[in-house]
C-alpha cells in the first residue's frame, strides 16, 4: 500500500473516523491495530522481523531497568557496609551485566538489520576476491527495517543511559516501534518524545487537524506534482550515460536536487501530517535545507532525526570512548595540542559518516557519499580561519549578497554529492561529474532534448511553476520564521481555499496512474 | 435630562461605569456618601438596552462556540467546493468522443432517449454502423435501440442487458454473434467506451468486474479522474463545450456514415488451432437467454452479413446448436446479402467492414419484415407522443445524412466524421 495510492488515503479517513468515534482509551490500540494492518498489507512476513525487533528490545530494556533498581537498592540497603572501594567494584561489576544486557539488544536488532540488509552485499564483494563466486542469498528486506531498528536502538541505549523509563506495557512499546506513517520513511523517533503524545488519549483538536490536513495535502502536493513527474526524465537521464553527459549532468543535478528534496520532504509532511491528524507529535525532519549557509548547516536541517541519532549514539560516545581519549592524549604529546585536539574529533566524525553512508545502503557508492561528505565537513572545518579573515578583511559576513551566495554554494556543493545517489556508482560519478567540465555542451541543449526525456513542455511548465511554489512558500518560512500554514490558519477562508486548490491541483496534475510508473518513496528502500 | 444617541460614543463609553456605579449606590447606600444624581437613572436604562443588545451580539460572535459553529460551517462549504470542483475537473478531462471516435459516447445517449422501445439490439460494429432504426420506425412503425459499442464483449452485452431491464423491458432482443469469439476482456480503450457511459448500479459494477483487463483497478472506473487526470495537457475546445453537455453522435444507437468505398479482397481466412467458442463468452449467452426467459422477452441471434472479421462455419454450427438446443432464432445474414438487396459496391463505407447509410437502410427494411412477420409489435407511427419524438429524430437523421452527402460533394470525402476528424 503506497502512500500516494488512494487505498492508502481510503485507510487513513477510516482509521481518522474510528479514531475519534471509539473510547478515548482505545485510541492507542487501535493505532496498534492499524499500524499491523498497514505492515501487513506490505508483506506477512515482515511483521515477523519487526515483532522479534520489539520483543527483544522490550524485555530486555525491562531487565536493564530492573537490573539497575535491584543495584540501586543493594546499595541502600548496604550503604554502611561498604567503602568507597566497595562501591566502586560493585557499580564496575553490575556495569558490565547492564552493557551485557545492552549489547545483546543491539546485537540481535543490529544483527537483523545486517543479515537482511548487509549479507548480499558481502557476499558481492567477497565473489570480487574469488573465482568460485558463492550464490546470493534470497532475502527479504523489511520495510522501513534501518527506521525502526534505529528507533529501537535509541529506545535500548536510552533504558541502559536511564535517560527514559522503560515500557512496561508490550503492546505500547510495538506501537511505538511499527507505528505506521514512520515505517515508509521516517523520521527516527525517540522513545521519549513520541511517547508523549503516543498514548494519550485525544480530543478532536480542530486546529491541529486542519494544519494536520493541510501538511498532508501538501506533502502530496511536492510528491505527485513535481517528484514524481521529474523522476520520468531523471530515469532516462540516467540510464544511459554515455548519451547524457556534459550540460545533461548539470541537469540531472539540479532534477535530482529538486526531485529528492520534494519525495523526501514532501513524504515526511504525510508523515508528520497524518500523526498531526490523529494528535501525535513527531520530530520535524527537515528545516528549510536548501537555506543552508554551509554544509555542516545543511546537515543540521536534512534529516534532521537521522543526524541527530548518529551524533547521540555514535558520536559522542565515539568521542568519550576510552580509545579516542587515549588516540586523544597520544596525538597531543606527538603532533602538538592545534593538530592533537583535532584527530580524535575527525576519527569520530569519519566513523559517524562511514556509518552513515553505509545505513543509506549496500552499495559502495552510499560509502563513498558519506565519506565525501565527511571530506567536506573536515575541509571546511580546516579552511574555517581562512574564510574568517577573509570575511572580515572584506566585510562580506553580513551583506545579502554573500549570504544569497554561501547558499547558492552550499546548495551546488550539496547537488554534486548527490550525484553519488543518482547514478549508483562511484566511478561513473566521478567521470559524469567530470564531463560537465571537459566537455559540457550546454550550448546543444535545446528544447527538443528535454522533451526527449518522457516529459512534455505541459509537464515541465506545471513541474517548474510547483517548484516555484515551494520555494516561495520557503522563503515565507525562511523570511517570516514560521509556516505559512499557520497563517492562512489564521485567515480561515484563505485557508480553506488553499485546501481546496491543492486537492483538485493534485488531483489533475499529480503525475500518477497510467503513464507514470507508480514510484516509491526515495527512503522507503531504508 | 440629557437623551444621548446612538452615534455619540462617549457617553456609551461610561455606560458600564455608570452602571456599576449605580448597584454600588443600592447596595452599599448607607456606607458610601455617592455623588450622582438620580436623574441619571433613565439614562442608564436606556443606554443599557441598546448596550445590551450590543453585547449579547458581540459576545455571540465573539464566543468560541460560535466560531467554531462557523469554522464547521465553512468547512463543510467548502469541502462541498472541494468536492463539485473535483467533479468539474473530472468531466473536463474525461474523454468526449465527439469528433472521429465517437464510439465512448453511444452508451449514455440510450439515457436520453424519451421513447419506449420493443426491440433493443445488442452487440458491436456489426450492429451500431449496419441497421438504420429510422428505417425500421419510418418503414414499419417499430420503435428500436441499439445498445452497442466499440468491440462490445459479449458479457458486456448481458450487463447493457439487464441495464435496460431497470429501465423498460423489450419484447425483443437481438443479438449479434460475433463477439463470442473473444473469451476474455480485450483492451481498455474499449472497455471504456462502453462501460464509462452506463449509470452507476450494481449491473455497472458487475460489468466492470468482468470486463476488467490486467493493470486496470475498480477504483479508476468510480472515479475517473484518477485515469484521466493526464489528459489536462490535451484538452481542446471540444472539452469545454461538451463539460456539461454533449452532443448526440447517433439516431438511437445507429451510428451513421454515408460515404462509400466498395468492398474489396479480403485476407484468407487464417485456419485456427481450435474452433470451440471460448466458454466465457457462451457462458453470458447462455445468461442472456436465461435474463430474456425471465422476463418474456424473445431472444433472436443475429450474424450481420459483412464478410469480415470472418466468421468460421464451425462457430456457425455451435451459435445453431445452441440456438436450436434453446429454441431460439438465429438468423446468419451473410447467407441472406443477396435477399436483402445488399450492393457492395455501393452499400459499405470502408471497403466491406461495415455497412453504410444505404446498406444500413437496407438491411434494417429486412429485418423490420422478418420483425414485424414474427412478433406483435406495436406500430409507433400511430401513437402521437411517440411519434413527435421520432419525428424530431428522424429529422436528425436526415439532417445528418444531408450534412455528410454535402461534405462528400464538396471534398469528395467526410472531413466532420471518421478519421479524418479525429482531433
Amino acid at each position: 500500500m503506497l502512500f500516494t495510492s488512494l487505498k492508502f488515503v481510503l485507510f487513513i479517513v477510516v482509521l481518522f473516523v474510528l479514531y475519534y468515534t471509539v473510547a478515548k482509551h482505545d485510541q492507542w490500540p487501535l493505532l496498534l491495530v492499524a499500524s499491523l494492518v498497514f505492515y501487513y498489507m506490505q508483506d506477512y512476513r515482515f511483521l515477523l522481523f519487526i515483532v522479534i525487533t520489539a520483543v527483544t528490545a522490550y524485555i530486555l530494556a525491562i531487565a536493564t531497568e530492573n537490573f539497575a533498581a535491584r543495584r540501586k537498592a543493594y546499595l541502600k540497603e548496604h550503604k554502611s557496609e561498604m567503602d568507597d572501594t566497595k562501591k566502586k567494584k560493585y557499580k564496575n561489576t553490575t556495569k558490565r551485566v547492564q552493557a551485557l544486557y545492552l549489547a545483546i539488544a543491539l546485537l540481535i536488532n543490529l544483527g537483523i538489520l545486517a543479515t537482511t540488509k548487509y549479507t548480499n552485499f558481502i557476499i558481492e564483494n567477497i565473489n570480487a576476491l574469488r573465482s568460485e563466486p558463492l550464490s546470493f542469498a534470497n532475502l527479504i528486506v523489511p520495510m522501513g527495517i534501518s527506521f525502526y531498528t534505529f528507533q529501537t536502538v535509541s529506545y535500548s541505549i536510552d533504558v541502559s543511559r536511564g535517560t527514559v523509563k522503560a515500557q512496561r506495557n508490550f503492546w505500547k512499546f510495538l506501537l511505538f516501534v511499527s507505528f505506521f506513517p514512520q515505517l515508509v520513511q521516517g523520521p527516527i523517533s525517540r522513545y521519549g518524545d513520541l511517547s508523549q503524545t503516543l498514548y494519550e488519549e485525544h480530543k478532536f483538536n480542530y486546529k491541529e487537524v486542519s494544519l494536520g490536513y493541510i501538511r498532508i495535502l501538501w506533502g502530496y502536493f511536492k510528491k505527485l506534482v513535481i517528484a514524481d513527474r521529474l523522476v520520468v526524465a531523471l530515469k532516462v537521464l540516467v540510464s544511459d550515460s554515455e548519451m547524457y553527459q556534459g550540460g545533461f549532468v548539470f541537469i540531472v543535478m539540479m532534477l535530482y536536487a529538486a526531485q529528492l528534496y520534494c519525495d523526501f520532504t514532501g513524504g515526511i509532511d504525510i508523515t508528520i501530517g497524518i500523526a498531526q491528524i490523529l494528535g501525535i507529535k513527531m520530530a520535524e525532519n527537515f528545516n528549510l535545507p536548501y537555506f543552508s549557509k554551509n554544509i555542516k548547516d545543511y546537515w543540521n536541517r536534512w534529516h534532521i532525526t537521522m543526524g541527530s541519532w548518529f551524533t547521540d549514539y555514535i558520536f559522542y560516545p565515539l568521542s568519550v570512548s576510552p580509545t579516542i581519549l587515549k588516540l586523544s592524549k597520544w596525538s597531543r604529546q606527538h603532533l602538538g595540542n592545534a593538530i592533537g585536539k583535532r584527530i580524535p574529533v575527525y576519527v569520530a566524525c569519519f566513523c559517524v559518516w562511514l556509518t552513515t553512508g553505509i545505513w543509506h545502503g549496500a552499495a559502495w557508492h552510499f560509502v563513498v557519499w558519506g565519506l565525501m561528505n565527511f571530506a567536506v565537513i573536515m575541509i571546511s572545518q580546516e579552511l574555517e580561519p581562512l574564510y574568517a579573515k577573509f570575511h572580515a578583511k572584506f566585510g562580506l559576513k553580513e551583506k545579502a549578497g554573500y549570504k544569497v551566495f554561501e547558499i547558492v554554494r552550499t546548495f551546488f556543493l550539496m547537488s554534486s554529492l548527490k550525484l553519488f545517489d543518482c547514478y549508483r556508482d562511484a566511478g561513473l560519478t566521478f567521470k559524469m561529474f567530470a564531463t560537465m567540465f571537459y566537455k559540457p555542451g550546454f550550448g546543444s541543449l535545446g528544447s527538443s532534448e528535454l522533451l526527449n526525456l518522457g516529459l512534455t513542455s505541459s509537464d515541465y511548465i506545471v513541474a517548474g511553476i510547483a517548484i516555484v511554489i515551494v520555494f516561495l512558500v520557503s522563503l515565507y518560512k525562511a523570511l517570516k520564521g514560521r509556516e505559512l500554514r499557520e497563517f492562512l490558519f489564521e485567515k480561515y477562508p484563505l485557508f480553506l481555499v488553499a485546501c481546496t486548490v491543492l486537492v483538485i491541483v493534485i488531483a489533475v496534475f499529480g503525475a500518477y496512474g497510467v503513464g507514470f510508473d507508480a514510484s516509491q518513496f526515495i527512503y522507503n528502500q531504508f | 435630562m440629557k437623551k444621548i444617541s446612538d452615534n455619540d460614543n462617549a457617553p456609551r463609553m461610561r455606560v458600564p461605569e455608570l452602571s456599576i456605579q449605580s448597584q454600588s449606590v443600592e447596595s452599599s447606600d448607607e456606607k458610601i456618601p455617592v455623588n450622582i444624581e438620580p436623574v441619571e437613572e433613565p439614562i442608564v436604562k436606556e443606554k443599557t438596552v441598546t448596550e445590551l443588545l450590543s453585547l449579547v451580539f458581540k459576545k455571540l460572535f465573539t464566543s468560541r462556540r460560535f466560531i467554531a459553529i462557523c469554522c464547521w460551517i465553512l468547512t463543510i462549504v467548502f469541502i462541498a467546493l472541494t468536492v463539485f470542483g473535483l467533479y468539474v475537473a473530472q468531466r473536463l478531462v474525461m474523454p468526449k468522443y465527439q469528433h472521429g471516435i465517437v464510439e465512448g459516447s453511444m452508451i449514455e445517449e440510450y439515457y436520453q432517449s424519451g421513447v419506449p422501445h420493443e426491440v433493443l439490439f445488442l452487440g458491436d460494429c456489426e450492429v451500431y454502423e449496419n441497421i438504420s432504426t429510422v428505417t425500421l420506425y419510418e418503414n414499419y412503425g417499430i420503435s428500436s435501440y441499439i445498445r452497442g459499442s466499440a468491440q462490445q464483449l459479449t458479457w458486456q452485452s448481458y450487463y447493457l442487458l439487464e441495464d435496460t431491464l431497470r429501465y423498460e423491458t423489450p419484447d425483443v432482443v437481438i443479438f449479434n454473434v460475433l463477439a463470442l469469439k473473444y473469451g476474455e476482456p480485450q483492451s481498455e480503450s474499449y472497455n471504456r467506451m462502453t462501460l464509462d457511459g452506463m449509470e452507476w448500479s450494481s449491473t455497472k459494477w458487475d460489468a466492470i468486474n468482468a470486463s476488467m483487463t490486467e493493470g486496470e483497478n475498480m477504483l479508476d472506473y468510480i472515479f475517473p479522474i484518477l485515469r484521466y487526470h493526464s489528459r489536462w495537457s490535451e484538452l481542446t475546445q471540444t472539452d469545454f463545450d461538451c463539460l456539461w453537455e454533449k452532443n448526440r453522435v447517433t439516431v438511437n444507437g445507429y451510428y451513421m456514415r454515408a460515404d462509400v468505398n466498395p468492398e474489396g479482397e479480403f485476407p484468407p481466412a487464417m485456419p485456427l488451432t481450435d474452433y470451440r467458442l471460448p466458454e466465457a463468452s457462451m457462458d453470458y449467452l447462455a445468461r442472456i437467454a436465461q435474463l430474456c426467459r425471465e422476463n418474456d422477452i424473445e431472444l433472436v441471434l443475429i450474424k450481420a452479413p459483412t464478410l469480415y472479421p470472418y466468421w468460421y462455419e464451425e462457430w456457425d454450427s455451435q451459435v445453431r446448436r445452441f440456438a436450436n438446443t434453446n429454441n431460439i432464432p438465429y438468423i446468419n445474414y451473410i447467407y441472406l446479402r443477396d435477399q436483402i438487396g445488399l450492393d457492395m459496391t455501393v452499400d459499405t463505407y470502408d471497403a466491406g467492414l461495415h455497412l453504410n447509410v444505404t446498406g444500413a437502410e437496407k438491411w434494417a427494411d429486412y429485418i423490420g419484415a422478418y420483425l414485424v412477420r414474427n412478433f406483435e409489435l406495436t406500430d409507433y407511427r400511430e401513437v402521437p407522443e411517440v411519434a413527435t419524438i421520432w419525428d424530431h429524430d428522424v429529422e436528425f437523421y436526415n439532417n445528418l445524412r444531408d450534412a455528410q452527402l454535402a461534405e462528400i460533394e464538396q471534398y469528395g470525402e467526410l472531413m466532420s466524421w471518421g478519421v479524418n476528424a479525429i482531433e
